[in-house]
């Protein structure tokens, strides 16, 4: 088996520019191993192979002719399907956008496109990211490439689980209460969430506007930033955008005296022992360095999931008030007539027979504690203590360069495990779903494997704006250790 | 876990809200899950947030100002191609008035 769909895309730009490989060598393993695996693995929802193998012709031959190609030339690429990719299909894994072929590309597809990489397909997820397994997806659930009994965590399942298997070398995610992080440390892949505003919406079906943000997914640290790059920035388009520029600096490990914040709130009960251990061992690993460990706390931390599971599913039953089966999409071919409005009859089938159950649920949950007599008692409520967890993060930030966390409280758990019970679903989201709720940046790692060989990941927190803080801990991290190197066939 | 913070009826009028038509199966089971978990949300009333404003956003934007220019934007043709009924140039819905 080919190590190249193994490799990171700094790596392989290196090698083509040296004329050890082509472009088309790259696109042709990646295709190869997404053939010959992705029928179990099920990571992406609809490809576009012959038009990738092509692109990648073109591009080889422009760099025999001399052409100038941006650094990602060439680097094949999957994308959640909740971006949007003008002509092609984008169905958010849902019944009720089967068939939604977007007339425009979202702003970040736009600078892929720039940039030449190659979009390899789309890829499964949570329906509406809306989940944190992949099994709420209507094309079938994701398995974990290394472990197929178990969930690759979620949303962005699918895009992590490509990566993991060689089947893309970077993807694109969406995370809105950890749906980059928690899903790339389950799989083993290195995925920044960055700050809120970082990277433009526009194009990204919405799922709760103010928690929503698309992030790199890669094989290695230098790879996720170098994919921010591309991707970030403000954009007209977009008016939450913000209109800074990016980092710059080259990573280069310095990483000597930086106070890293444990949050106690974070190590307590309910966490996995092995999960840990692991990230205590990455502690270690970056106090052997010269870095500062520091106990703090962020007292509001329980408060979170209760938080956010109001804030998200209100932002979310506005935003998905438009699928009405009027203006694209599925519409339930028959309805009954109940004596109302006809046309609220097709609306009220079509909605109930489009959407999964999560969905429902989150659309239910966010009218409820929106309507007339609750909206004080919960989503304002919500949104106060929304600005504790904020402050808490503002507060220990004077103490600290970085928050260093465990990503989940437990590594991948089975397929099927927890689908039953919602609560219990949401409340595996426990340290993502703060960094959401202040717009924070944040990386998952790869941190190491259990007894079983399941992965866990590493959380690094940062103030506003530093992603290059956290990367470049990060990438220290990755220049001591081979976790990130390591794949699901022992590559 | 007692379930009194939502009723049948409740689930009826979000349901209606919602534009969901429920099966009475979803409705049962929807009771049960919902009520569950707002429960749990209860658990934010501990907290005084008499003081506190609310933080809408994660990052404070200011209104701007742009020039109102014409620009491109999506023909009928386009904005029209994903519609599941069409006709003449419009969005088709069933018949409102006999």
């Amino acid at each position: 088996m080919s190590k190249l769909p193994f490799l990171p895309a700094h790596v392989l730009s290196g090698m083509v520019r040296k004329g050890e490989i082509s472009f088309s060598d790259i696109t042709s393993e990646v295709i190869a191993r997404l053939e010959a695996q992705d029928k179990s693995i099920n990571a992406y929802i609809s490809r576009r192979l012959e038009a990738a193998r092509e692109e990648a012709k073109a591009l080889d031959e422009s760099l025999a002719r001399g052409e100038d190609l941006p650094p990602l030339a060439g680097i094949p690429l999957a994308v959640k399907d909740n971006i949007c990719t003008q002509g092609f299909l984008t169905t958010c894994a849902s019944k009720i956008l089967y068939n939604f072929v977007p007339p425009y590309n979202a702003t970040v597809v736009e600078k892929i496109k720039k940039e030449k990489m190659i979009i390899i397909g789309k890829t499964n997820m949570d329906e509406f990211a809306m989940g944190s397994s992949t099994e709420n997806s209507y094309f079938g659930t994701t398995r974990n490439p290394w472990d197929y009994q178990r969930v690759p965590g979620g949303s962005s399942g699918g895009s992590t689980a490509a990566v993991a298997a060689g089947e893309s070398i970077v993807a694109l995610g969406s995370d809105t209460g950890g749906s980059i992080r928690q899903p790339a440390s389950f799989c083993s892949v290195t995925g920044l969430k960055p700050t809120y505003g970082r990277v433009s919406r526009y194009g990204l079906v919405a799922f709760a506007s103010s928690l929503d943000q698309i992030g790199p997914i890669a094989r290695d640290v230098k790879d996720a930033y170098l994919l921010l790059k591309v991707i970030g920035g403000y954009d007209r388009c977009d008016s939450t955008s913000l209109p800074l520029p990016l980092p710059e600096e080259q990573l280069n490990g310095k990483v000597r005296g930086k106070i890293l914040g444990l949050p106690k709130e974070y190590f307590s009960e309910g966490i996995d022992p092995k999960v840990k251990e692991i990230v205590e061992k990455a502690i270690k690993i970056w106090q052997e360095m010269g870095c500062i460990v520091k106990e703090i706390t962020l007292p509001h931390t329980k408060y979170s999931v209760a938080t956010y599971y109001i804030v998200a599913p209100c932002e979310a039953s506005s935003n998905l008030a438009r699928y009405d089966g009027v203006q694209y999409g599925f519409r339930n071919p028959e309805y009954t007539i109940t004596g109302q409005n006809p046309v609220i009859d097709m609306m009220e089938e079509t909605r109930d027979n489009g959407f999964g159950s999560e969905v429902k649920r989150r659309i239910m949950l966010g009218t409820f504690t929106l309507s007339h007599g609750y909206f004080e008692a919960y989503y304002l409520k919500a949104q106060k203590v929304r600005t504790l967890i904020k402050e808490d993060f503002e507060k220990a930030f004077q103490s600290c360069d970085f928050i260093v966390t465990p990503v989940s409280p437990t590594p991948p758990f089975k397929i099927g495990e927890k689908i039953s019970d919602p609560l219990k679903m949401y409340l595996s989201d426990i340290f993502t779903i703060p960094v959401n709720l202040a717009g924070l940046p944040a990386l998952s790692i790869p941190g190491g494997f259990t007894e079983q060989n399941l992965p866990v990941g590493v959380q690094i927190i940062g103030k506003p704006l530093d992603e290059y803080g956290i990367l470049n801990l990060g990438f220290a991290f990755q220049e001591a250790t081979d976790f990130h190197k390591r794949s699901p066939h022992g590559n | 876990m007692k379930n009194n913070i939502l009723n049948e009826k409740d689930i009826e009028k979000v349901g209606k809200l919602s534009r969901l038509k429920l099966t009475r199966e979803e409705k049962e089971l929807y009771l049960k899950q919902l009520s569950g978990i707002l429960e749990f949300m209860e658990q934010l009333k501990e907290l005084d947030t008499d003081d506190v404003l609310p933080t809408f956003y994660p990052v404070t934007i200011k209104s701007v100002w742009r020039k109102d220019c014409v620009t491109d934007s999506l023909s009928q043709e386009e904005a029209l191609d994903n519609a599941p009924a069409k006709e003449r140039g419009y969005f088709k819905v069933p018949r409102i008035i006999e």
